[in-house]
């Protein structure tokens, strides 16, 4: 656990990136702070691992006050990812994954077996071991940093910016790969970006900071979805949050009946969902023609009724050519037919539960 | 060419002699640039008057220098500690602003990784700052290394054995085959050291030869799971 308790930095030249911070990170949680440019959260990270020193106010670990702890020695048990990777360009990718490890007083082979072990968890082929970064595509090194991060085990990991420099679906997959992560080590993250996106689909808790390094919001991304704090929050989360709001909530939708056919049955009224042997959707069948290959037009998303959202299911119904969205079980079978109509029912009938 | 036979033997020493007085300096000078260089970066203040004072240094004519170093260092007139003192100032002069230079190239980026990671100050130097200014620094070297080369000559004139002798001697007693001889061994000592440099600093910088940049991470999007 990390406690900022009336934090404050202020800089030589009278800016405080950083105004009476009060804020408790829980630990084995990711914890994102996001706002605009400039509104302190490159600042706030960097206090946690000493790399600056806060004016006013302390900074708890466990407890335990950080300016008690020598900054070395606080920075070994404190993994770093920076933009761009920040990795040494002179050191192979082994070794750069080796460096904490080797600070700490591992021995070389003890250290490259680790690197080697934890290349393998962040999904780097092995045959990278021996290039040096720039011999590395973007991707590649933003795994190679936070493979380089986690490599002495540390129970806290600082994120600044890491996935910002490579392209949107470079990024996603990182994404998607530091939530795998994350599920498996438990990790203490703390998170920055200015991307609300990335801060919602990560965060367990997202901090929203305005200029002046004042705290807007600190919630759970659906919370900061449905209730936002004030105008800025509300603007800063943007465009579609009502709709964005409900990939965080969870309600079961009645599901109704769903035409299947097989190929090469014959023509009859309606729209008929295409299925293969094992009851998988293929696409759909407009109605008055016989089920043949030329005549399937593909469906929209998938709703997978073990783990959806109200989101997922809004979303089949609303992106399939029938207007009747497929549910499928976790095994990607049809289970039913999923109209727009009974998601907001759905909605409405939570909302009762929960008011 | 039956000159050159005659006097192998002279020509061998007197070559010996000006690695001896070109080689010392040079390692010396960069032995001491590199504490004196870190040190100056880390104080803008600092720096401006160290990058000031060695530009200063290298406008005074060597031979002056040569003269001072006794009157300077307290040291005999015909001491070759004068020679290795001013041609070591000489190096240091150059080096001093090639290792501020060096230093600074190194992205901010990868500093605030090691220091990040835990990294003390003068190991982070060693094992990170330095290494990475060697490309910068192997460039200063070679011109340190080819002017050091031809200042050694001018310590001739205040009577130290080297391949300048070949030039004094040449002129007092109208030899051009030893002026010749002089000047393509100043250039052979010069060229030499200068592969020499280059090798070593090869040698240490091995990442700086990788170009080829393979094809970009396979990208893994998560995808909608949309039905055909
Ligand atoms: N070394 C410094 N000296 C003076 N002011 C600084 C310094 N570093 C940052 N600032 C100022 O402090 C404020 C907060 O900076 P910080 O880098 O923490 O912002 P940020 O939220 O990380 O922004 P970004 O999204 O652009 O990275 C800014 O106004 C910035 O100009
Ligand atoms: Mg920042």
């Amino acid at each position: 656990m990390i406690e900022f308790v009336g934090v404050t930095k202020r800089y030589p030249d009278g800016t405080v990136a950083v105004d009476a911070l009060d804020l408790v990170v829980e630990a084995g949680k990711v914890t994102v702070f996001v706002g605009p440019s400039g509104c302190g959260k490159t600042t706030s990270l960097r206090m946690i691992n000493r790399m600056i020193d806060a004016t006013a106010g302390r900074i708890l670990i466990d407890g335990r006050d950080i300016t008690e702890i020598d900054p070395a020695q606080l920075r070994r048990g404190i993994g770093y990812v920076i933009q761009n990777a920040g990795l040494f360009p002179h050191r192979t990718i082994l070794d750069n994954i080796a460096t904490v490890p080797r600070l700490v007083g591992w021995s070389k082979t003890k250290a490259r077996a680790r690197a080697a072990a934890l290349m393998e968890i962040v999904g780097l082929d092995p045959a990278l071991a021996k290039r040096y970064p720039a011999q590395l595509s973007g991707g590649q090194q933003q795994r190679v940093g936070v493979a380089r991060a986690l490599a002495a085990d540390p129970p806290i990991l600082l994120m600044d910016e890491p996935f910002s420099a490579v392209d949107p679906v470079v990024r996603e997959s990182l994404q998607d790969e530091l939530l795998r992560l994350q599920s498996e080590l438990g990790k203490t993250i703390v998170f920055v970006t200015h991307d609300i996106d990335e801060a919602i689909k990560l965060g367990d808790k997202v901090a929203v900071f305005r200029v002046g390094g004042k705290l807007a919001q600190y919630d759970e991304p659906g919370t900061l979805l449905a209730r936002p704090a004030d105008g800025f929050v509300d603007g800063f989360v943007g465009r579609d949050r009502g709709y964005r709001g409900l990939g965080f909530t969870f309600a079961d939708v009645p599901l109704g009946e769903l035409p299947t056919v097989q190929l090469g049955a014959p023509a009859a009224p309606g729209w008929r969902l295409v299925v293969d042997a094992e009851q998988r959707p293929t696409g759909w069948l407009p109605g008055g023609l016989p089920a043949e290959p030329g005549n399937v037009v593909p469906g929209g998303s998938l709703h997978d009724v073990t783990s959806g959202t109200l989101r997922s299911a809004l979303d089949a119904a609303l992106s399939s050519p029938s207007g009747l969205g497929v549910a499928v079980d976790a095994e990607g079978r049809v289970v039913g037919a999923i109209a727009a109509d009974e998601v907001l029912a759905a909605l409405d009938r939570r909302r009762a539960a929960v008011s | 060419m039956t000159w050159v036979l005659a006097n192998l033997d002279r020509l061998l020493s007197l070559t010996l002699e000006h690695l001896y007085f070109s080689v010392i300096p040079v390692v010396l000078g960069l032995v001491l640039a590199i504490p004196i260089g870190w040190a100056a970066g880390l104080r803008p203040a600092v720096r401006a008057v160290l990058v000031n004072v060695s530009g200063l240094l290298y406008t005074v004519p060597s031979i002056a220098l040569f003269v001072l170093m006794p009157v300077v260092l307290g040291t005999q007139i015909r001491s070759q500690v004068n020679v290795f003192a001013a041609l070591t100032i000489y190096t240091l002069a150059l080096l001093v602003r090639t290792v501020v230079d060096g230093l600074s190239a190194v992205p901010s980026g990868v500093v605030d990784a090691a220091t990040a990671m835990g990294y003390g100050r003068v190991r982070r130097f060693l094992e990170v700052e330095l290494p990475l200014a060697v490309p910068v620094i192997v460039a200063g070297l070679r011109v340190a290394a080819a002017s050091t080369v031809s200042l050694v000559t001018v310590a001739a004139l205040v009577g130290f054995a080297n391949l300048g002798s070949l030039f004094t001697d040449g002129f007092q007693r109208d030899i051009p085959q030893s002026v010749v001889a002089g000047i393509v061994l100043v250039l052979l000592v010069a060229l030499v050291l200068d592969r020499i440099i280059v090798y070593v600093g090869r040698l240490l910088t091995p990442w700086t030869r990788v170009t080829s940049r393979p094809a970009r991470a396979v990208a893994r999007p998560a995808s909608p799971e949309v039905a055909p």
